[in-house]
């Protein structure tokens, strides 16, 4: 399933560890929760890269002591129709700080690519590869929104504020 | 006339066939033994078991891109072989809604 | 009437194009319908039993006369020449095909009307009062905050795939007319006794399986508050609303499950950490959209005018205008309310011509303005009392002055077995049939206040649990049968309707509501005693008796 990663299809660094298999010597590593629960400080001690995909039905707090030291936070969404990642998604990057990469993983389809960037991903496990394809296309769709959300974009509220502002300054 | 999108298990007690709605249009249609559909009730392949119907099932639903929904649906027989709608929904799916479409009141004055 | 800025009118036209890409791959199978469904809801469109059913938005049931005729356009053009306002003030077309859908949403965007999130499991029409802005004993205007919600509520990245649909009603007047108790979230306007305009937030009203009326969380949120707290309630239903079973997926069973207490402490705690944050509203924003809101310039007129006199010996006008016609908060101005409920007719449809006349009537006496009430009839808001001689005759002459509003045969109802692919049993023809046997409208007048609501199936889309009498459609060995309650009611006391027997078949509902209103009319203390004060006051016993007594 190909990853898209900084607006275009890339390859994925991070190499998926099962839960019973040993760490590879280097490289960055994607790991289940449970595996990384389990001895978290002996996992960061590598220096190496380290992500946690995290389950859509346990609450992100639990990754908060873990957040600055993350490079990587997959979310799932087992079924495009399950929303609960982007809760996730928004709490990890607005009040938890992450900074890290942010993947949207499961059932990733073109009509969701918005939402997710809205939401404050900003990688994509896509299911098809002619979504994948589209995806530049596909976050132009819109240009203007309602709501503000961590993604630093201008809601309309704002927007129209400024207009009067510029409008009144006669600018 | 429970819906039969909350049908689980399939259980023909009756002749049936299989029903769905045209994608592009949302027309009534009936599988034929062909494997096509169209709009006519008459056309329609009747099975009479359950895994007979299973199967018609499963190949309909299969042409993802030409109907929506389908689902199996109880019919009647009639002398000739002439294919009759099993129930009210079936009745109302094939010949339209029970009730006139355009009324408007007499005026009053 | 709201105007569309450029952001609004962006928006729609983006949102249009998305979903002309979307149908275009859905036709060539580059998308499959389990991919296609949820993104066809999402604007709007139903399979039903016949075709493709097409919800078209009224935020908070306001409408443009030059909106609602692009709503007849697309009657004519893209359907069978009528649509059905709903119990959520939207419109519905039945006969709509996919494939010309685009063409349709494109129509409906050059005058600002759109079909967003009219279905699916997101956040639905912001209903209100039909009357607002013009009703006496109003705080303030609802929609000002209705239009508010419905920008944060659309297309909101968090919550656009929540475990269900979720509501919300507003309404800033003593006298409930948006039935905010049965609504996900219900909202009452008023200020504290600083004055600050705020509201009591409810949550978890909702009808279908298991009706419940809302409950207060907190009593009063500040306006400025409304955006941050509405997202912490969102947060909590999104992270902890059930998606395993889609009947216990509404926020109602969550907070049945959690207790409103606990479900109460979680929305507060959620809210502490973003009160302050960017949803914060302030004066300004919220000024700004309030500056887009346009009333009429009122002229000073009589309460009384001559033309007005003149008609009072007309006993057919008379008859209309006690009925449909009520009070403004200009003087020498009224409400009139259009029935879409004609004797033997479906109720709540209009052709394509009536939308049309109506339009032309706007204009010229209700400076350009129709409202949508969850009652499935329109209203007129502004008109000058001189001017109802003539409003009426004009009215009369396309079949929308049936003076049976809020009367027994003004029945709200869903579309049913004759169109709905999720009911068990017709719902229009037995409303048709109650019509015939109430036609008599002196008769109906005598009853008195008297609201029928008929569902065909247990998700309630007729309202039957907050009904004074419901009845709601189920299927018993393949034939259609009817359960019968009564006393529910929808307003500010709203109440859920109790059984008072076993269903009874298609051919005895009638005959059923003619013996329940017998024994009311025998029993009512006084003339004005409302059916449902009736019940109220003496419990179902006695018209379970009057009923069944020979059943």
């Amino acid at each position: 399933m190909p990853l898209v990663k900084g607006g275009k299809i890339a390859a994925d660094e991070y190499v998926h560890v099962a839960d019973d298999a040993a760490l590879p010597e280097s490289g960055a590593v994607l790991l289940s929760a449970a595996r990384f629960l389990a001895d978290p400080e002996a996992v960061l001690a590598r220096r190496e890269k380290v992500g946690v995909i995290w389950p859509n039905n346990r609450d992100v707090e639990d990754l908060l002591p873990y957040v600055e030291r993350l490079a990587l936070i997959a979310l799932v969404f087992p079924s495009f129709r399950d929303g609960r990642a982007y809760s996730q998604a928004r709490l990890l990057r607005e009040r938890y700080f992450f900074r890290g990469e942010l993947r949207a993983t499961g059932q990733v389809l073109r009509d969701q690519f918005v939402f997710m960037l809205r939401a404050g991903f900003d990688a994509f496990d896509v299911r098809k590869q002619a979504d994948a394809e589209a995806y530049h296309q596909t976050v132009k769709r819109y240009s203007v929104f309602y709501q503000p959300t961590g993604d630093g974009r201008v809601a309309a509220p704002f927007r129209r504020l400024q207009l009067r502002h510029s409008e009144s300054a006669g600018l | 006339m429970t819906s039969p999108l909350e049908q689980k298990k399939i259980k023909i007690t009756q002749p049936s066939v299989v029903t769905a709605n045209r994608t592009w249009d949302g027309a009534v249609i009936y599988r034929t033994a062909a494997q096509q559909w169209s709009t006519e009730l008459n056309d329609a392949a009747v099975v009479r078991g359950a895994d007979e119907a299973r199967a018609l099932l499963a190949e309909s639903v299969a042409d993802d891109l030409g109907a929506v929904g389908a689902y199996i649906a109880p019919v009647e027989i009639g002398a000739g072989g002439a294919i009759a709608p099993g129930n009210l929904r079936e009745t109302i799916r094939a010949s339209g809604v029970t009730i006139p479409l355009l009324v408007q009141e007499p005026a009053q004055v | 009437m709201y105007a569309y800025d450029e952001i609004d009118r962006t928006l729609i036209n983006e949102r249009v194009s998305e979903f002309r890409d979307q149908v275009k791959r859905r036709l060539s199978g580059e998308l499959t319908e389990d991919e296609f469904k949820m993104l066809r809801l999402q604007n709007g469109v139903y399979l039903q039993l016949h075709a493709y059913m097409f919800r078209v938005a009224i935020p908070y049931g306001t409408l443009s006369s030059k909106q609602l005729r692009r709503l007849a356009h697309v009657a004519r053009r893209y359907d069978r020449g009528y649509g059905h306002f709903t119990t959520r003030q939207n419109i519905q077309y039945n006969w709509i095909k996919l494939a010309e859908l685009p063409d349709a949403l494109a129509d409906l965007a050059e005058v600002g009307i759109h079909s967003m999130q009219t279905s699916g499991n997101n956040t639905r029409n912001v209903t209100s009062d039909q009357w607002a802005g013009v009703v006496p004993g109003e705080v303030e205007d609802p929609r000002i905050w209705s239009e508010v919600l419905r920008q944060y509520t659309t297309l909101h990245p968090e919550f656009s795939f929540l475990p269900r649909k979720f509501k919300f009603a507003i309404t800033a007047h003593p006298h409930d007319r948006a039935a905010i108790k049965i609504h996900d979230i219900g909202l009452r306007l008023h200020k504290n006794e600083q004055g600050e305009t705020g509201f009591e937030v409810m949550v978890g009203g909702g009808l279908g399986r298991t009706p419940f009326i809302a409950k207060t969380i907190r009593p009063f949120v500040h306006g400025r508050d409304l955006l941050s707290y509405v997202e912490a309630i969102m947060r909590v239903y999104n992270s902890y609303g059930r998606r395993d079973n889609i009947y216990k997926a509404r926020i109602k069973i969550l907070v049945h499950e959690l207790g409103v207490e606990k479900f109460a402490a979680e929305v507060e705690e959620e809210w502490q950490q973003i009160r302050d944050g960017a949803l914060r509203l302030d004066d300004d924003t919220i000024e700004d959209i309030r500056s887009r809101f346009s009333y009429p310039t009122y002229e000073k007129l009589p309460h009384m005018p001559e033309e007005l006199r003149k008609a009072a010996h007309d006993p057919l006008f008379e008859r209309w205008r006690r009925n449909a016609v009520f009070p403004h908060k200009a003087t020498g101005y009224s409400i009139v309310t259009i029935s879409l409920k004609p004797v033997g007719a479906p109720p709540g449809d209009a052709t394509a011509d009536q939308m049309d006349a109506l339009a032309d009537l706007a204009d010229k006496y209700s400076f350009g303005e129709i409202r949508v009430g969850h009652e499935q009839n329109l209203a007129l808001p502004h008109v000058a009392r001189r001017d109802l001689p003539a409003l009426w005759k004009a009215l009369d002459k396309v079949g929308l002055a049936t003076p049976n509003v809020n009367l027994i045969s003004d029945i709200i109802a869903c579309p049913g077995l004759d169109y709905c692919s999720l009911a068990n049993a017709r719902s229009i023809p037995i409303a048709q049939e109650l019509t015939r046997r109430f036609a008599n409208h002196d008769t109906a007048g005598l009853i008195g206040r008297l609201h029928i609501n008929i569902s065909g199936c247990i998700n309630a889309c007729g309202h039957h649990h907050v009904g004074h009498i419901g009845i709601l459609g189920v299927e018993k060995n393949g034939e259609e049968f009817y359960q019968i309650t009564i006393g529910g009611r929808a307003d500010e006391n709203a109440e859920l309707g109790v059984l008072i027997g076993p269903a009874v078949p298609y051919g005895e509902v009638a005959d059923v509501i003619e013996d329940i209103v017998e024994a009311y009319l025998a029993l009512r203390a006084t003339p004005d005693e409302l059916f449902v004060d009736t019940v109220k006051r003496l419990g179902v016993e006695p018209f379970r008796e009057r009923v069944y007594a020979t059943r």
